[in-house]
């Protein structure tokens, strides 16, 4: 029950705060939490947007949430998202003239693998040389941001596009089938579920979720159990990246149908704290996919309806990782007031339960 | 190439170098007292959007740099109080803050967009800047020598002074410190505090001398090259000099390319410059330094004194 209390605190609280701290900026505070956080949900066609939001950050937030799990702190997200998006594309623009039900899944393929490939720059760079993967995969969302758009404005621009940056459109082989028709929800809805499902069945039930717990937990027990410190690096970083990179070359296939400068919308910043208000389980992050989708979609309509700056959206976001933050203290430790538990006696448990462990404790002192 | 020229790319360096040598002595010393703070980029975006707001509203870029760096604390605050008091864990409440101060400096910004700001120049009389040579000497915006004063002090307190002393007592070791009655929390909320400003007044750098102008994410992750520099400086304050400078480098040669229409590279390679080279920079000292590590012991541990 705790585990889920923080999340849910965290998120009151933001509405809260949130309500305060734009009517003291001017903005109508309580109606734009309507707007964004309560309106949007009473709104079928806006279910349809959220549940297409929440498929690509609850995908990548999975990914990342593994990693985490082991310490391995892939902040690359983004620019692992944008390879997948253009390796992906890179066999849609091959196979243009062509036909086939095989297309589009080689194109889903290699969206994964390009995004592994990304990731496998700060993963080589952790076990060989040691370098830190935060700064190193953090560093490369800019150079991919780049990369996307040398390959906009000169070899991968549309010839027939007017000049513009951006690839001719995809064909229908190369673009995802609707699930439900006369919607937006594309096959990557479904697919996020399964992908949120298999995450859960690997960390429950394999001894590979079991080495990305452990090295977490007790880095010192993983080592002596044998669980290498460059295969959990390299774990981390493969799921992490080929999962965004996967969530890139939907997005690439399904709302976008083709490849443009915009393509990066920061999912990869926003699936961070996705993970972390999901608690790092896949199941839970598909529900705080869906909160922080509708943070996007409610802001959106905020800013025609009473027109919000666009910016409100990140601020909610940040505060919701923020506030879980702080949360988090009250799941982890028990307020005990002033002198109630006798040292060494951890709170939360009687004392008769408690004195096997301290005495262990006073011999191993 | 003429003088002029030369010494007119010797100031684009010190320009470029400036932000990043202020905020990465800011980090260092955070880091030197144990803590590792992530927030760099978004505490520079609150600094570069409140020194933009407070010199166009009150036409005083002075007192834009000092807001800034008061905003930038505040947001330091935030961090600190999370991660010193309830122990959170140092990188993702650093990542959330970076994440929230590039959506706050959106907010606030919004209406600056497009206009521009007095901005905070040369201070010496114009007699001293006639020549290039006086130029390269009196030409440049204070920050840029307060950048250097701030290396020599930052050092000294690190090296000479009793309470820089404490605060890498308190980063190598914690418990110990706070054997000995060292106020572990209190120095490291100051110190983080202190790395806050720092970040504030580099990032106002960007918006009062580099470009007079606001735009979103107008700090275009220099606030993680900063933070890669201090690892790249070896947590030393004259080698951080060394390395901002180099970077400063690295940028001027992009803006140069660009000026002189050098096109055998396509201008995204040059974009990218600056973040390939600091991953080539970390990869060239992880190596080096293969089996050790010179970075404080207690680095992103949270602590929690004994009963």
């Amino acid at each position: 029950m705790m585990m889920l209390a923080a999340p849910v605190i965290a998120v009151a609280l933001t509405l809260l705060v949130g309500a305060v701290l734009f009517t003291l900026l001017g903005h109508d505070g309580f109606g734009a939490i309507l707007e964004i956080f309560v309106r949007p949900l009473f709104n079928p066609y806006r279910w349809q947007d959220l549940l297409v939001k929440a498929a690509p950050l609850a995908i990548i937030a999975i990914g990342l949430a593994i990693g985490f799990r082991a310490n391995v702190w892939n902040i690359g997200a983004e620019g692992q998202y944008i390879l997948g998006g253009l390796a992906g594309t890179g066999i849609a623009l091959a196979t243009l003239d062509m036909a086939g039900p095989w297309i589009l899944p080689l194109m889903l393929v290699f969206g994964i693998l390009g995004g592994m490939a990304w990731a496998a720059i700060p993963a080589l760079l952790r076990t060989t040389l040691g370098v830190n993967e935060i700064l190193s995969s953090l560093m490369l969302n800019y150079v991919a941001i780049q990369l996307l758009y040398f390959l906009m404005r000169g070899p991968w621009m549309d010839p027939e596009g007017f000049n513009f940056p951006q690839t001719a459109m995809f064909s229908a082989d190369q673009t995802l089938p609707m699930v439900v028709p006369g919607t937006l929800i594309h096959l990557g809805v479904p697919l996020a579920a399964a992908v949120a499902l298999t995450a859960f069945a690997v960390m429950a039930r394999t001894v590979t979720g079991f080495q990305m717990k452990v090295v977490g937990l007790a880095p010192k027990a993983a080592a002596f159990g044998g669980f290498g410190a460059a295969s959990t690096v390299w774990i981390a970083l493969m799921a992490g990246g080929g999962l965004a990179g996967f969530a890139g070359i939907l997005e690439a296939a399904g709302p976008f149908g083709q490849m443009v400068p915009q393509f990066p919308t920061g999912y990869g910043y926003t699936a961070i704290i996705v993970a972390f208000l999901g608690r790092l389980n896949p199941l839970g992050i598909l529900l705080a996919a869906m909160v922080l989708a509708l943070t996007y979609v409610g802001g959106e309509s905020a800013q025609t309806t009473i027109g919000l700056p666009a910016a409100a959206t990140g601020v909610f976001q940040a505060m919701m990782l923020f506030f879980l933050l702080a949360t988090d203290i009250l799941v982890r430790y028990r307020l005990v007031s002033g002198r109630a538990a006798p040292a060494g006696v951890p709170a939360g448990k009687s004392e008769g339960e408690a004195a096997p462990s301290g005495k262990g404790k006073a011999v191993a002192a | 190439m003429s003088l002029d020229l030369l010494v007119a790319i010797l100031m684009t360096i010190a320009g470029a170098a400036t932000p990043l040598l202020i905020a990465g002595l800011g980090e260092l010393v955070v880091e030197k007292s144990g803590v590792l703070n992530l927030g760099v980029e978004g505490m520079m975006l609150i600094g570069a959007v409140t020194g933009f707001a407070v010199a166009t509203s009150t036409g005083l870029p002075v007192l834009g740099a000092l807001a800034a760096m008061g905003a930038a604390a505040l947001a330091a605050a935030i961090f600190a109080v999370l991660v010193l008091t309830l122990m959170a864990n140092q990188v993702a409440t650093g990542l959330a803050l970076t994440i929230f101060g590039t959506g706050v400096s959106a907010l606030i910004g919004a209406p600056f967009v497009g206009i521009t700001t007095p901005t905070l120049g040369p201070i010496f009389p114009d007699f001293l800047t006639s020549s290039p040579l006086l130029r390269l000497v009196f030409g440049h915006s204070p920050l840029v020598y307060l950048g250097l004063l701030l290396t020599l002090a930052v050092w000294w307190f690190l090296n000479r002074a009793r309470a820089g002393l404490i605060l890498r007592a308190v980063g190598e070791s914690d418990s110990a410190a706070h054997a000995i009655g060292y106020p572990v929390l209190k120095v490291r909320y100051l110190a983080v505090l202190f790395g806050g400003a720092m970040a504030g007044l580099a990032g106002s750098y960007y918006s009062l001398v580099l470009t007079p102008m606001w735009a979103e994410r107008l700090t275009a992750g220099r606030g993680w090259i900063a933070i890669a520099l201090v690892v790249f400086a070896s947590w030393r304050p004259g080698r951080m000099l060394a390395g901002a400078y180099l970077f400063g480098l690295v940028m001027t040669m992009e803006l140069q390319a660009k000026a002189a229409g050098f096109n055998m590279v396509a201008p995204e390679v040059l974009a990218a410059l600056p973040y390939i080279a600091t991953i080539a920079v970390l990869a060239i000292i992880s190596a080096a330094r293969r089996g050790g590590t010179a970075a404080p012991a207690c680095l992103g541990k949270p602590f929690r004194a004994a009963a």
